[in-house]
């Protein structure tokens, strides 16, 4: 039995079978980023050595039957712009390569202080969260593990290519704009983005404050249910947080699609999409009828529109955001300085890399006057715009079904000179934060190169089983994991 | 609308950013780009329809004003990167 490549629900279930112990499902996972991680380059931080010792404590505390929590001794990666308590929390950036966080965020907290799950290490990212490659992060360019040549999507690119890569069971990301979706899709692993407001905000760090949200990314939709479960719930600490009670996801897994009604967008097959992504998601929907699903084409012409609003709101909240950024309190401060002003803009400009500079002066010149109605008060129109042509069509639908990405995992440095073309990356997945609505991205089959195509489900507010239960279908069915594996290639050696 | 070197300036002077000289054409090509783009929320059809500020309709959530003590106060000062007595540390300012 190959340990890591078991979903966390296969692991668990051996744990309680006794088929293996806490101690030897850690030990699996430390020798498999020992291995690969030199590929890959998917940690900002590794745990290892705290990883081993924190299971011997959790093996012994469960031999003495100490509560611990469903999922105690289950390792665990996390996105590095979720703060833990003592341990470097970085963004990928320049601006806080040092910062340790005087506390644990929300999730941090359920996952690792209440179920005790253990802590593999802070997974890279595009710094602050912002870009679809992971190559504007400050520290490494993790590489994707079906094709070493080629990015694992971003920003949460550290997590897909973590968990595909079998170094960590799941994983944490955020996603503000695809950032859950799409390195998932491009990396053949599951990513769910929740509601906004199911998941708390409280402790991850701030790129776009109205969508933002944090969600798993997993090798299996059983294991998203799972992890979702866990991390959903009411937090007073963030106020757009829901007061909703918690659920159990999991049980909404059905295996059973017969007469969901399911839409699917002609305008998110247009000509910016790969024509293997269409065929793909195309056999996928045959593949629901044959399921008894219950396939419609419908119109949502709003994905254009989304696109644009997406990077006006985004960098205008990121610009205001990312003022905290001073070289006072914490973060980076540069050695050049005569008075306090310097410090300010030299501590930014030298922390700070191009492409969040670049986020934020747009930011900041749609929102400054004169260009505030033209750019800013405009988009947040069209926000409504979004929302209200989704309601419409989540009122026929019970899920709306679109490719994840426009391509599959493009080659590192292809579109890193060039920032709309990375941006055009997010095309099919921004409008869905920008209406607030849960995104789950799945496998759904491989391009002639071998590298995986993911499918989005889009589901109402707050109804995440349905999709989840769509996804769950699906996957029984198609047997993606059975199928294809990640091999590494185009490495060196 | 075109943006012009020195409204380029301009901003980043708001955002506290300073752009060197040989990045600024860089940073105008790839604003003008992406403004260009943008530009295409004034053609959405959006007469008469309000403005979302967030993705929900919620405003105003209250809670108790309650004072808690945060326990490691170190833990707060410790990523500071000049202190002196329990104090942030900066450059005279007047």
């Amino acid at each position: 039995m190959n340990i890591t490549e078991l979903t966390v629900h296969e692991l668990k279930e051996k744990l309680d079978k006794k088929e293996l112990t806490i101690t030897e499902i850690t030990k699996a996972y430390v020798d498999r980023i020992n291995e690969k991680e030199k590929d890959v380059q998917s940690f900002v931080t590794t745990l290892t050595d705290e990883a081993i010792e924190k299971s011997k404590k959790i093996e012994e505390k469960l031999k003495n039957n100490e509560n611990l929590g469903k999922y105690a001794g289950i390792p665990i990666g996390i996105k590095d712009n979720m703060c833990t308590k003592g341990i470097k929390t970085t963004c990928s950036s320049r601006m806080l390569e040092n910062f340790i966080s005087p506390y644990d965020g929300t999730v941090v907290n359920r996952v690792i202080n209440e179920e005790n799950m253990i802590d593999l290490g802070k997974l890279n990212m595009d710094e602050f969260a912002m870009g679809s490659s992971t190559e504007t992060s400050y520290f490494k360019k993790t590489k994707n593990p079906w094709d070493l040549r080629k990015v694992p999507g971003g920003s949460s690119g550290g997590s897909a290519a973590a968990v595909a890569a079998n170094m960590v069971p799941w994983a944490l990301g955020s996603d503000t704009g695809g950032s859950i979706r799409q390195p998932a899709s491009l990396c053949g692993v599951v990513g769910l983005k929740p509601t906004y407001g199911l998941v708390s905000r409280y402790g991850l760090v701030a790129f776009a404050s109205s969508l933002d949200q944090i969600g798993p990314i997993t090798k299996d939709v059983r294991d998203a249910a799972m992890l979702l479960s866990i991390i959903a719930g009411h937090d007073e600490k963030d106020t757009t947080s829901a007061n909703i009670p918690k659920k159990d996801y999991t049980k909404a897994l059905k295996n059973d699609v017969n007469g969901l009604k399911i839409g699917v967008p002609k305008e998110f097959f247009g000509e910016g999409i790969n024509e293997e992504v269409k065929e793909s998601i195309n056999k996928a929907i045959e593949k629901y009828k044959e399921l008894g699903a219950i396939v419609e084409e419908t119109s949502l012409d709003v994905a254009e529109y989304a696109l644009a609003t997406y990077y006006i709101i985004a960098c205008a909240e990121a610009s205001s955001n990312l003022g905290r950024f001073d070289g006072i309190r914490y973060g980076y401060r540069t050695k050049n300085f005569t008075d306090l002003q310097e410090i300010y803009e030299n501590s930014r400009s030298e922390g700070f890399g191009a492409e969040v500079k670049r986020r934020i002066i747009l930011g900041t010149y749609v929102l400054s006057s004169g260009y505030y109605d033209a750019y800013y008060k405009k988009a947040q129109q069209v926000r409504t715009l979004v929302k209200n042509e989704f309601a419409k069509n989540l009122s026929k639908y019970d899920v709306l079904l679109t490719p994840t990405s426009p391509t599959t995992a493009f080659k590192l440095g292809e579109k890193s000179n060039n920032p709309l073309e990375m941006y055009l990356a997010d095309i099919c997945t921004v409008s869905v934060n920008i209406a607030g609505l849960p995104g789950l991205s799945i496998p759904c089959g491989v391009d002639k190169s071998g590298m995986p195509i993911g499918m989005q489900l889009i589901g109402k507010a707050f109804d995440e089983e349905t999709i989840l239960n769509a996804g769950y279908t699906f996957e029984q069915a198609y047997k993606f994991r059975e199928k294809y594996k990640p091999d590494f290639k185009g490495g060196n050696n | 609308m075109k943006v012009e070197r020195e409204e380029l300036l301009h901003i980043a002077k708001l955002a506290n950013l300073k752009i060197n000289e040989e990045e600024i054409d860089d940073y105008l090509l790839n604003l003008q780009d992406i403004l260009n783009f943008a530009n295409i929320v004034n053609d959405a059809p959006v007469e008469g329809l309000k403005e979302t500020v967030g993705s929900d309709d919620r405003y105003n959530v209250f809670r108790k004003d309650e004072v808690k003590e945060f326990e490691d106060e170190e833990s707060l000062l410790q990523n500071a990167p000049e202190k002196e007595n329990h104090m942030f540390k900066i450059p005279k300012v007047l």
